[in-house]
This record gives structure tokens, C-alpha cells and sequence, in this order.
């Protein structure tokens, strides 16, 4: 298992160091200007020349990103142009508040999309089955930003239920795990979960419904066992792939959320992509890339290790 | 016997007075809040120069800091003017008129608690201009140097005047200063020279302190009681600034009660704001959303009754319409309230006919229309709404045989095309003949004379379309040497009678800064700038 994991860990490398030269070239091949991030539109020619030699933005391309791979690996992720702060601190800020939507909003819609796949795995072709299964294409094909705003109007500005926006009262640097912040969190995290909802939702109902009518569940009906041993058997059997599905849901939470984060305001990873983006801050968006592309392949590296031990079939594979 | 027959009474006031007494105690203390959803990303740079534009200004500028000369920004009902800040006069020299003496404020305290003097001014001036200084700060230096270009060289006369000296003389020299803001020295080298952390505790004179700055999420501001200016003492003890760039989440902020007041509501929610008693506050602002001609040779916009032809076929009350009136229709490149407005003699009405007129005279018609390609943005800070905008006055171009192909790009590259003039390839290779620019056009340099100098032409400056006229550029030349407001009015007004009588550009609407506020929010006053007094907010 050792050896696998370093395999994996090793594997990592090539891949961090792919997604930081294709976002690093993809920011400089997209029309527009680094030093927009700090110069006022109407700046003239001397001062851009001078901001780009303070930013070393005058240097070639594959030297910047030579220099700035260089400080990645020790750590540096160095400042953001725009605000002048820390990378490394603005990214593990957002991560933390990302994560917190995306965990609850995730573990939210696997837990809900288990149960509701299950059931209409079970019933298969009855009406629990058609309801599950129009929530589910509901999930996958909504546009959650809309479906943000619709839930806004109704539970914010309406009923007055939840905040509208923020990470609660005081910021999230002052997030406590009691009712007034968590209020903050619901719709959010309700329009988050929608799509691994659908998703697992689907995939839940797919493999149970196959998976009972397997010989071996036949077999285990035709020695008397009851609906509760044979869930067991089936619920160990769906597992793994039920946890392959939601680790990269989990992942796509992560980075995906730009617009729902955007809709409410909420400070992570994809309002600071956002921003980034749109300022050419190149250091924060490159920052903010690498952390999420490794916490991506943490997240499937964490999945490959779980997988083998709910199955050992796969360990041997 | 009378005190005991008395005291059932006496309990009874008691009773009635304590709870009273304790109201009154409380409401004296309680500390009132209000908080601002702002359309911004971030929250501003606080270390002196915010960045994120003219809007910034009235958040992390002038309430932390105070300019040299400031701009009157508690007036709505006219025009502000410039008026003393931290140096209470200026005067130019009568034999040398590229000198200027100012005289410094006397008493004026950091929040730090050090004292105001002209080694602080040197030294602000050594950290924007000056980069071989210790405390030069490049991003401070990239937001505030285009808007002071004038000057040359600086230096303390004693411990309360300076004398700065312009590179050619320059009347209009003080309407650069209220955008030069002075941070504290003491400050910077408290927290060791270092413009980060200042950045979290910063130190000005304005009219408030930062009491917490979480990025992204919100800014506090506390009010300075110790302000030197009595008269613009903080109404609120604390303003809460709040990054909301969606314009419907902030709208949905407010009609939740998340925020007190907002910036730029959309257009589409004001009815329902309306409706659900929120104040909507506008005002003339000085802005303007124009198409920038190109009037070089080969242009379709060379023709001047190519462009009064557009300038006829626009029904800009429909435009402010299509705005829920967020938006006044434009008579030039300023307001028509302006000192600088003048009496052009080319009416921008709507109307048809004459516009097909001139241009059947041109040579063009519906049949025969004239083709033009405008760069536009896809939306973004003074865009308003740009692509319905753009649609429609496509669709009214069109009725006048003048057919509209767009260049539609992000905000950020559109800057890049406006720095680099219509002769640039990436304009002039692309066949671009006009750009849609939102213009702040808030003092004479920046509304008027730099789009029309020839001196200003790209790389020089933002003459984008290439005018050149020499007449204009004598008058702009007088302007810089004429030190009598009144008279430089004048000539400014004469500048922009040309402009307009000459249909330099395609002018639609202004904006008007909308505000939407809670029946909390008092005194609110909406000044024509983008500057504007946040100390008048009172809940």
C-alpha cells in the first residue's frame, strides 16, 4: 500500500506542473493586460513600462514562469499583483470557506442522492422510481446560479428565512458552528447540492437496480436472507464506485462553484477565480489553480485508497 | 405621615422613569451602524491610493485620508467645487507661474496620533513619484502619477508651506490634487516600512479610521472624532462596506435587510425596490457613455454629417427607458448644468428625418447604408448596460442607413484598444472606427481637453480618434494660463461648443449614480462626482 501511495504521490508532479503552464499560458494567450490588476485604464506609457519592470512582467514568458516555479516549490506563491497581499494566504482562506460550503453542500447531496437512488433502485419502474428520477435530471440540468437567485427571492428577500449573502455576520474569519452563521450557509449549500444530488442520485439507482438482480442476490434471497442482510451485500457491492462518483463530485465542488459562490457572495475558491480572472491578477490565479488541482488529486488519491478497502478485489487488481 | 402618603407615588414615577432613563442612556450609547453593499470585488487598497477607480475614492479614500485641496462632495443640489483640505490656501506665483506655494493646515493629527506637516507631503510625494525613495509603493505610485502629471519637482519651503512646481504652466494644476491622498509616515515606519501591513492599519487624517479590514468580505469604518474639520464630523459611528459585485445579490442584500444602502441597483429591480418603500437617490453625474469617433481620413465617421446623423437618430429617452430612468439623455460630453456646457449650436434632439437628410446628403441611405465597426465592452464599471444599449442604438443606426458591426470584448481589453489609439493596428488593422467608452468627465482635463489635444493623441494620451485642431489646441492652451476660474470656464465652455457643434462623438446618456436606501438611512447626500461624502450618512 506504501508503494501505491508514493506511486500516486509521485504521479502528482506531472500533473500540477501540466495544469500550471497550461493556466499560465491560457492567462497570457486571452486578450487583455496583466498590469490592469493595478493600473488605472487611462495609465500612461512610462508608468505601465515602469509597473512592468517592478512585477517583472517585462521579462519573457518562460522566464516569469520559470521564476515563479521556482518560488512555488519552496512554498512562495508570492503576492497577488492587485492587492499586494500573500497568495498562499488568500488561497487557504478561500479554501477553507470553499470547503466548508462544498463539504456540507456535497455531503448534503451524496447522503440525500444515496437514500433517494437506493429507493428507486429498489422500486425500479414505480413511482418512487419516476420521481427520483426527474429530481435527478432536475439536478444535472439546472442552471444553480439561477436556481440561486429563485431560492433567494423566495427564502431571503420573501420569507425572510436566510441571509441573501456572506459567510456570516461578521465574515467568515469569525465563523462559529452555531444556528446564526450556519443560517448562512443553507442556500448555498442547498444550490450547490443540486447537481451531486442528480448525479449520485442516478448512479445510486443504476447500480442497485442492476446490482439486484444479480445471481449472487438471488442467490442470497433463495437462502432466506431478509431485505436488511441482502442491502448490506449490495450497499458493500455499490460502494466503491459510489465513492469514485462522489470524491470527483466533491472535487468539482471545489472549483466549480464560481458562479454560486459569485450569486452569494460567498468568500471562496471561485469568487477569488473570479476576480483573479477578471484583474489578470496571473500570481493569485495561478495560486488559486495549483492549490485546487492538488486538492483535486488529494481528493481522488484519498478515493483510490479508500476503494481497495471496502473492496479488496480491487487491492488485487 | 406626608413622606409615607407620598411614596406609592413616588414608586409609580419610578417605575415609569427608570425604564425611560435607561432608553435614553441606551440610545445615547448604542453605536450606530450602517452598511454599504458596494459593487466592487474587493474591498479598495487602503494604504492611500485605492485602486478600482474614481468610485473607490468615497470608501477607502476620503474617508481615511484628506487630499492637499479637496473637492466639495456634500452638495447635491449644484456642481461641487474645489475647496481647502490639508492645505488651507494655494497661490500661484505671480513671476513664475508654473510655482505654487501652499500653505498647510495647522493641527491636523494622523490617526496615529503624529502631527501634519510639510515633511509629510514630501514624503507622500516621494512615495508616488519617487522611486528611488525608501517608502515608494509602485501600486500607489501606478494609481495616482496618471492623474498628477503636472508635476515636476516638489520641495518644503518651513514646517507649513511647500512649493510644487509644474512642468509647463497649468491653471488647472489644482483639480489634479483631490485625487493625491497623504498617509502617514509615522504609521509606516511603526509597522516597519511596510505598506502591507499598513494596508491593515493604515493611518490618515480623514474623517474616519479602519477599525477591521477583512479582504473581500468588509471593511469598518469608525468615525475620527478627533477630526480636524468640525464641520464634516462622521454622522455614523461605524460604516460597514460590503463587496457585493452582483448587482441582483446586492439588490437582494437590501430587500433582506443584510445591508442598509446600495450602490448601482439594477435597473430591472427598481420597481420592486420602489415598491417595498426603499429610497432611490440619483443625480447628475459626471459621466458620460459615448461612442469615441475615429476622424481620421478613410473613416466612415470623417464626414461631420456622418456623425450628426447619429447624433439625430437616437431616441435617448427611450435608452433612459430602457434604464427604469436610471439615465439622462446626453447633450454633450457634460451636462447641460455644467459652467462648461456653453451654448453649441447643434442640438442632439431625435430626429429622424433630418438625420436620413444628411445622410442621403453624405451619399448613404437604408438601401445604401454607410458600414461601421464599433468596439464595445460586454459590460463592466461605467459600461451601464451595455450590450441592450449597444442593440439599440444598432437598430436606431439602422433606420438611417448607418449599419453597426460590434467588436464585442471584455472591459479590460477594451482599455487596452482606448490606450492605444484608432491608428494602432489592433484598432485601425481591424477596421475599428469607433469605441464605447464610459467616459468620467468630472474635471476639465479628464471630462474635456484630453480627447481633443492633438498633443494627446495615442501613446501621448486618450485623443483616441485622432482630432486635431489647431484652434483647439490654442484655446487649451490659454485654459493653462488662465489662473480666473471664470475665465477658464469660459474657455472650457468654448471647447466644448466645438466638440458638440462638430459631433466629435455619439453622445447617448449620462449616468446618475443610482443609490437604493432603507427608510434607516438619513441624510444621504448624493453629490455630482464620483466623490462623494460619506460622513453626511446618518441613521
Amino acid at each position: 500500500m506504501f508503494s501505491y501511495i508514493l506511486k500516486r504521490l509521485l504521479y502528482t508532479i506531472p500533473i500540477a506542473l501540466s495544469v500550471t503552464l497550461v493556466s499560465f499560458m491560457l492567462v497570457y494567450l486571452a486578450p487583455g493586460d496583466p498590469l490592469n490588476a493595478i493600473a488605472p485604464a487611462d495609465a500612461p506609457a512610462e508608468v505601465i513600462t515602469a509597473l512592468k519592470a517592478a512585477y517583472g512582467l517585462d521579462q519573457p514568458i518562460p522566464v516569469q514562469y520559470g521564476k515563479w516555479l521556482l518560488r512555488a516549490v519552496h512554498g512562495d506563491l508570492g503576492k497577488s499583483i492587485a492587492s499586494g497581499r500573500e497568495v498562499v494566504t488568500e488561497v487557504l482562506g478561500a479554501v477553507s470557506n470553499t470547503l466548508l460550503l462544498a463539504g456540507v453542500a456535497g455531503l448534503a447531496g451524496v447522503l440525500a442522492g444515496c437514500i433517494l437512488g437506493a429507493l428507486a433502485g429498489y422500486w425500479h419502474g414505480g413511482w418512487i422510481d419516476r420521481i427520483a428520477t426527474v429530481l435527478s435530471v432536475i439536478g444535472v440540468s439546472i442552471p444553480h446560479y439561477w436556481l440561486g437567485l429563485v431560492l433567494t427571492i423566495i427564502f431571503s428577500t420573501k420569507l425572510a428565512w436566510f441571509p441573501a449573502m456572506g459567510a456570516g455576520p461578521g465574515g467568515s474569519s469569525e465563523w462559529l458552528w452555531d444556528l446564526e452563521h450556519m443560517r448562512y450557509l443553507v442556500l448555498p449549500a442547498l444550490t450547490l447540492s443540486v447537481i451531486p444530488l442528480g448525479i449520485i442520485t442516478r448512479t445510486v439507482r443504476a447500480l442497485v437496480a442492476d446490482m439486484l438482480e444479480q445471481e449472487f442476490v438471488i442467490a442470497l434471497r433463495a437462502r432466506g436472507l431478509g431485505n436488511r442482510a441482502i442491502f448490506r451485500h449490495v450497499a458493500k457491492n455499490t460502494a466503491p464506485t459510489i465513492l469514485a462518483v462522489a470524491g470527483l463530485q466533491l472535487g468539482y465542488l471545489m472549483g466549480g462553484s464560481i458562479l454560486v459562490e459569485t450569486v452569494f457572495a460567498w468568500p471562496g475558491t471561485g469568487f477569488l477565480l473570479n476576480t483573479a480572472i477578471f484583474q489578470r491578477d496571473i500570481p493569485l490565479l495561478q495560486g488559486t489553480i495549483l492549490v485546487l488541482c492538488l486538492f483535486f488529486v488529494a481528493l481522488n488519491l484519498l478515493v483510490d485508497i479508500l476503494q481497495p478497502l471496502i473492496d479488496p478485489r480491487m487491492g488485487r487488481a | 405621615m406626608h413622606h409615607l402618603s407620598s411614596l406609592p407615588k413616588l414608586f409609580s414615577r419610578c417605575l415609569v422613569a427608570v425604564p425611560i432613563a435607561f432608553a435614553l442612556h441606551a440610545s445615547a450609547t448604542a453605536e450606530t451602524v450602517a452598511r454599504y453593499g458596494i459593487s466592487m470585488a474587493d474591498i479598495p487598497l487602503t494604504t492611500g491610493q485605492p485602486d478600482r477607480g474614481a468610485g473607490a475614492y468615497q470608501f477607502t479614500g476620503h474617508t481615511i485620508y484628506d487630499p492637499l485641496v479637496a473637492w466639495e462632495s456634500n452638495i447635491g443640489t449644484r456642481p461641487g467645487k474645489l475647496i481647502a483640505g490639508l492645505a488651507s490656501s494655494w497661490k500661484v506665483d505671480p513671476k513664475d507661474n508654473k510655482k505654487w506655494t501652499f500653505t498647510l493646515r495647522k493641527g491636523a493629527l494622523f490617526h496615529d496620533g503624529s502631527e501634519f506637516k510639510a515633511d509629510a507631503v514630501i514624503w507622500n510625494l516621494d512615495k508616488v513619484l519617487n522611486d528611488k525613495s525608501p517608502q515608494f509603493d509602485a501600486k500607489q505610485s501606478a494609481q495616482v502619477r496618471p492623474r498628477i502629471p503636472s508635476i515636476a519637482t516638489y520641495a518644503k519651503v518651513d514646517e507649513y508651506t511647500i512649493e510644487i512646481t509644474t512642468k509647463s504652466v497649468d491653471a488647472l494644476f489644482p483639480y489634479q490634487l483631490p485625487w493625491f491622498l497623504i498617509s502617514s509616515p509615522a504609521q509606516w515606519e511603526k509597522l516597519g516600512r511596510d505598506w502591507n501591513k499598513f494596508a491593515s492599519q493604515p493611518s490618515g487624517t480623514g474623517p474616519f479610521k479602519l477599525d477591521k479590514l477583512v479582504p473581500r468580505e468588509r471593511a469598518d469604518l469608525v468615525k475620527n472624532a478627533g477630526y480636524w474639520d468640525k464641520t464634516r464630523l462622521a454622522q455614523t459611528d461605524r460604516i460597514v462596506l460590503i463587496p457585493i459585485p452582483d448587482a441582483l445579490t446586492r439588490s437582494n442584500a437590501l430587500l433582506s435587510g443584510q445591508v442598509d444602502l446600495i450602490e448601482t441597483p439594477p435597473p430591472d429591480v427598481v420597481p420592486q425596490l420602489k415598491s417595498a418603500g426603499f429610497k432611490l437617490v440619483t443625480n447628475v453625474t459626471p459621466h458620460v457613455w459615448p461612442y469615441h469617433f475615429s476622424t481620421q481620413p478613410g473613416s466612415p465617421w470623417a464626414d461631420i454629417r456622418v456623425r450628426k446623423a447619429a447624433n439625430l437618430a437616437i431616441d435617448r429617452d427611450g435608452i433612459v427607458k430602457l434604464m427604469n430612468g436610471l439615465a439622462i439623455p446626453a447633450k454633450g460630453q457634460v451636462d447641460s448644468t455644467s459652467p462648461w456646457f456653453g451654448k453649441p449650436t447643434f442640438k442632439l434632439t431625435y430626429d429622424i428625418a433630418a438625420a436620413r437628410a444628411l445622410m442621403a446628403q453624405a451619399g448613404y441611405s437604408q438601401a445604401k447604408p454607410l458600414k461601421a465597426k464599433v468596439i464595445i465592452a460586454q459590460g463592466g464599471t461605467g459600461q451601464m448596460l451595455s450590450l441592450p444599449m449597444n442593440e439599440y442604438v444598432q437598430q436606431s443606426l439602422a433606420e438611417v442607413g448607418i449599419q453597426l458591426e460590434f467588436e464585442v470584448v471584455e472591459l479590460e481589453t477594451l482599455y487596452l484598444h482606448w490606450r492605444s489609439g484608432v491608428k494602432a493596428d489592433m484598432n485601425a488593422g481591424k477596421g475599428i472606427s469607433a469605441i464605447n467608452l464610459g467616459y468620467v468627465t468630472s474635471d476639465p482635463f479628464y471630462g474635456i481637453t484630453r480627447f481633443v489635444d492633438s498633443r494627446a493623441i495615442a501613446p501621448n494620451g486618450v485623443n483616441w480618434g485622432g482630432y486635431n485642431n489647431p484652434k483647439i489646441d490654442a484655446l487649451i492652451d490659454q485654459i493653462k494660463t488662465s489662473f480666473d476660474p471664470k475665465v477658464q470656464d469660459g474657455l472650457l465652455a468654448q471647447v466644448h461648443q466645438t466638440m458638440v457643434d462638430e459631433a466629435l462623438m455619439l453622445w447617448v446618456v449620462h449616468d446618475v449614480n443610482p443609490h437604493a436606501l432603507s427608510p434607516k438611512v438619513k441624510g444621504f447626500v448624493q453629490a455630482q462626482h464620483w466623490f462623494q461624502d460619506l460622513t453626511t450618512l446618518k441613521m
